[in-house]
């Protein structure tokens, strides 16, 4: 009898694996990526009923508790919260993937009797598992702003690396002495590196940390998926993992700088470059609306000052108006505008924006010569001219959208402050460039009930 | 399993997961984000199957602390990945009546 439910929980696996790779590929093209998610969510039904008659289990009405428990503060909690608040549940899900893994490797080697190869994985999931726990943790109360600063203190970086040597010694230890004392020191030493690796990184950098999380957590999965003999696990896992690194490289590459340097430099600390001098020049609603208005041609660049704002539906009210007026009208995102790669890309999806009016940094770049009007909403260091200027500049290098080259620059912006980088921004200060201080709802709106008049 | 087999799945694993997201438009970059994060939720049958097999009470707290960790990332990244991709759909079908307005 366990031969065959065996052979039924490895056959169902098989066929789950077959959909969360379907499901995935399915998700990488936009026309697709909603049957991709259908996909891999069967997959993971199948996964959890089959598992019930995996052999040799008991504990079954505690299995289905901690499910229902799990499940229905996740599925409300993910209902609940507003578009804006995306990155950080995606964070928050992540953290409890990877703390699911570190637990799984506490409670196989609790269990003991294992060989070198075995342990040496459990140990190793353990850890990637529970920093990917404790470091999404701190990435995500940072990200909903209940910690919007950075921690750093001096000989930082060599108390972190002091700590890791430690954990890293722990983790050996339980070969000599497999004791539950020593892999709780192990596990508390680990989940202390993951808040500590996070403390010093900013803000801006949230976006390729929670990615790097994505993966390590991945990786994770598939070493207790060894550990466990468990082929779902080692397939699924791997794919996210080798998948999510790709992406957390993508996205540093696209702020121009390595992993090493987001995960160590302590960016945006200081600030930094050089202090620029000019002045900023307002401007009020009417007479910005009259330049969109008789536009040939608008780009909007948001960030995530529009996300903040929650002001994405009244630009989009705001750019019918204007197209109906025969303004063509464009949208330039910057690959790491908002909190996540391609953030703007799904608030402006849901305000109803059609994707064919969105255009990334390498498509639009070359068009801000031919625009009449930028409209800078909420977005700071990615439209910042210093990054091509400035090598004492620590954005310099970084791929930012040219708004300067447009005839006219109009940024929606709530206070004189810097963005998250922390540094002037050349672009505010140029003599194209004219400031419309509000929060960026209102003022997407003053402007649409001005462009309406006219 | 084997070892050096369980080591091929491994490596073609990895070369699975790098090509789906090799040639991805940035538009995808957060769903797809999103619906990974929500594929590392399989973890969910490993902590059912060590809370199945813990057999004391130590075991017993740690594995039930990792089922509803599992779960929560199972299903929270489901859902989270479900309301981002609904909005493309929306979205396409907006631009397709807004191309029928303007014909």
């Amino acid at each position: 009898m366990a031969e065959y439910s065996e052979l039924l929980v490895r056959a169902s696996y098989f066929l789950v694996a077959v959909l969360f790779i379907v499901g995935l590929k399915r998700m990488s093209s936009p026309v697709t990526a909603r049957g991709g998610i259908l996909w891999a969510g069967v997959g993971m039904l199948i996964a959890t009923l089959v598992t019930f008659a995996w052999p040799g289990m008991s504990n079954y009405p505690l299995i289905i508790v901690a499910i229902a428990i799990g499940g229905i503060i996740a599925w409300v909690s993910g209902k609940r919260v507003p578009m804006t608040g995306m990155p950080q549940m995606v964070a928050l899900y992540n953290g409890m993937g990877g703390g699911s893994a570190g637990a799984i490797g506490a409670v196989v080697l609790l269990g003991g009797g294992h060989d070198t190869i075995h342990m040496t994985l459990a140990i190793l999931g353990g850890l990637i598992g529970t920093v990917s726990f404790s470091g999404s943790l701190i990435a995500f109360t940072k990200l909903q702003g209940w910690a919007d600063r950075q921690y750093i203190f001096p000989g930082q970086q060599l108390f972190n690396a002091l700590v890791f040597i430690a954990t890293v010694a722990a983790g050996a230890y339980l070969f000599v002495d497999l004791t539950p004392t020593n892999i709780a020191i192990f596990f508390g030493l680990a989940f202390a590196v993951g808040i500590l690796m996070t403390l010093p990184i900013g803000g801006a950098d949230m976006p390729v940390v929670i990615s790097l999380y994505n993966a390590l957590t991945g990786l994770a999965v598939a070493f207790e998926g060894f550990v466990l003999q468990n082929e779902a696990m080692i397939i699924a896992g791997t794919v996210v993992g080798a998948a999510g690194t790709l992406l957390t490289q993508l996205m540093a590459r696209a702020m121009n700088r390595s992993l090493g340097n987001v995960l160590f430099s302590g960016f945006g600390a200081t600030g930094g470059g050089a202090a620029l001098e000019g002045e900023m020049k307002p401007i009020d609603a009417a007479d910005a609306a009259v330049m969109m208005a008789y536009a040939d041609k608008v780009i909007i660049v948001p960030g995530y000052g529009m996300a903040v704002a929650q002001a994405q539906h009244k630009v989009w009210e705001l750019t019918r108006q204007l197209l109906d007026r025969g303004v063509k009208v464009k949208f330039a995102i910057h690959p790491v505008a908002g909190r996540m790669p391609g953030h703007m890309n799904v608030l402006l999806a849901e305000a109803g924006v059609p994707y064919d009016l969105i255009y990334d940094l390498d498509e639009i770049n070359a068009e801000f010569k031919t625009a009449d009007v930028s409209l800078v909403i909420g977005a700071n260091d990615v439209v910042n001219p210093v990054a091509k200027t400035d090598p004492s500049s620590p954005i310099y290098g970084m791929p930012v959208l040219d708004a300067e080259e447009s005839h006219n620059v109009i940024v929606i912006k709530r206070g004189q402050g810097r963005g998250f980088a922390g540094i002037d921004n050349a672009l505010f200060l140029a003599d194209n460039t004219r400031m419309l201080y509000g929060d960026g709802q209102v003022m997407a709106g003053e402007l649409l009930q001005q462009v309406k008049q006219l | 399993m084997e070892g050096f087999v369980a080591l091929y799945i491994f490596m073609l694993a990895a070369f699975t997961g790098y090509e789906i997201i090799g040639r991805v438009p940035t538009i995808l970059h957060t769903p797809l984000m999103s619906g990974s994060n929500f594929i590392h939720g399989i973890v969910l049958v490993g902590a059912m199957v060590a809370l199945g097999e813990a057999d004391n009470l130590v075991e017993q707290i740690i594995g039930f602390v990792a089922v509803v960790l599992g779960a929560g990332n199972a299903v929270g990244g489901y859902v989270v990945t479900e309301r981002m991709l609904e909005m493309f759909k929306s979205s396409k079908g907006k631009s397709q009546s807004k191309g029928e307005e303007s014909a």
